[in-house]
């Protein structure tokens, strides 16, 4: 039996197939409409996140299944002191596969370890978020039509964003890859994510101004750039507008950039930016739910 | 300074000298009811000072917990009184409660039950990190 717990655990050919599925499915969604009849997913999230669960569940109905709901789970079987191993394994006996997402890091791991079905992370505090990572890839796959021979620009705060780290991970696999990591020195990529870009053979810049890198990037991966992560205000007040992305500062870039952003976004993208063309961050929360389809398909072992 | 010479268990040497009383708590030697001789600071010709470890009983020893206190130790096994194994420490691939996670942000700080699991990333700078939360130990 299979879990998802780190995007690393999928081998480059499983994330081929993945994607093959997703655009199967993109392509031809009646066949797909009744492949999991009579099946269950579990939603457990004992933190909010609206769009993650309800893109889990949507996925879910469109394969014909259904969806067995702890949308507040932090406030009821965690309040009454049950473990996290005890929830997955009672859970295992209503449904064939659970979708977890929990403030704590290494929570689902917990849960695999202890449910008889399938799990999969679907974000454990600032750690593993690996079905973004899914939806990332499915759209740079979509707009680019592969992975190797691109320069991914991945901008503001490259410390703490997990959805970061992953795709750092997941796109070091392929060749030709240039990393050029924007963000204020305080929100610098860690040195354990540079390992893996410098172990893969791949380039890197670091850069402090986005227009600075604009005019050589393919994919323009934005994150918000908070507040509370600067150690003096007179520094965020220097940088906050630097990391937001407006129509002006398009005007350098390729005519083919992909902009993406996990969402949900503040005010780190113009709302201008939306009528362009390259705009894909919409598109991309609608990749995530084919990627998902298609990631319940494998774990439920149906073809 | 003389100290019986054991029949049947095992010398722990080659310890850097200072990190001989971490091993005994480790291997909470203090619990047994067998001789066990706690030796600091001996001469040795390789590295100066050793601390020695002399257990005399056969006991299920863990020899994860000395690689990753000093992998340079050796243990000898005695068998009547004769050393019939030298055995070579290396490295732990992984580590159950020997090292805790001290992020407060892993699973492990809320869950009491969970044990502590650590597994190497990285043998030559010797980085252990949580199974759970990926934090250094």
């Amino acid at each position: 039996m299979r879990h998802l717990i780190d995007i690393l655990e999928l081998s480059v050919e499983e994330l081929d197939s993945l994607i093959a599925t997703a655009m199967d499915i993109i392509n031809n969604p009646e066949k797909y409409a009744h492949k999991c009849d009579g099946k269950k997913l579990a939603t457990l999230f004992f933190e909010p996140s609206t769009r993650t669960r309800l893109s889990f569940e949507a996925a879910m109905y469109e394969l014909g299944g259904n969806v067995l709901t702890m949308a507040d789970a932090g406030s009821s079987s965690a309040a009454k002191g049950e473990s996290v191993a005890d929830t997955a394994k009672m859970i295992s006996c209503y449904a064939d596969i659970i979708a977890m997402r929990h403030p704590k890091e290494g929570a689902p791991l917990v849960a695999a370890n202890n449910a008889s079905i399938p799990v999969i992370n679907a974000g454990d505090g600032g750690h593993h978020h690996p079905t973004q990572t899914l939806a990332d890839l499915l759209t740079i796959y979509r707009e680019k039509g592969g992975f190797n021979d691109l320069t991914i620009g991945l901008c503001g705060d490259l410390k703490f964003g997990r959805t970061v780290h992953s795709l750092i991970s997941a796109m070091s696999r392929y060749k030709n890859i240039k990393f050029v990591l924007i963000s204020p020195d305080e929100l610098r990529v860690p040195d354990y994510v540079i390992n893996k870009i410098v172990d893969s053979g791949h380039k890197f810049v670091q850069l402090q101004s986005l227009e600075e890198a604009m005019p050589q990037i393919d994919i323009l991966y934005m994150t918000r750039v908070q507040r509370e992560r600067f150690f003096n205000e007179e520094e965020y007040l220097r940088l906050k507008d630097s990391y937001i992305l407006d129509i002006d500062k398009l005007k350098t870039a390729k005519s083919d950039l992909v902009i993406m952003h996990p969402l949900p976004r503040v005010n780190e993208i113009s709302v201008a930016v939306d009528n362009d063309s390259r705009a894909c961050y919409f598109t991309q929360a609608l990749n995530g739910k084919y990627m998902r389809m298609a990631l319940i398909l494998k774990l439920l072992g149906i073809e | 300074m003389n100290i019986d010479s054991i029949k049947n268990g095992f010398v722990i040497d080659h310890i850097a000298a200072g990190k001989g009383m971490k091993i005994y708590k480790l291997l909470g030697l203090s619990d047994l009811s067998c001789q066990v001789a706690m030796i600091m600071n001996a001469q040795s010709s390789k590295t100066g000072k050793k601390d020695v470890i002399k257990i005399d009983a056969d006991i299920d020893l863990d020899t994860h917990i000395l690689g990753y206190v000093d992998p340079g130790i050796t243990v000898n096994v005695i068998k009547d009184s004769k050393i019939v194994e030298k055995k070579k420490i290396e490295l732990p691939e992984r580590l159950t409660n020997i090292l805790y996670c001290k992020n407060p942000r892993c699973i492990t700080s809320t869950e009491q039950e969970l044990s502590h699991e650590f597994v190497l990333t990285d043998k030559q700078r010797r980085i252990y990190r949580c199974i759970y939360c990926d934090s250094e130990a």
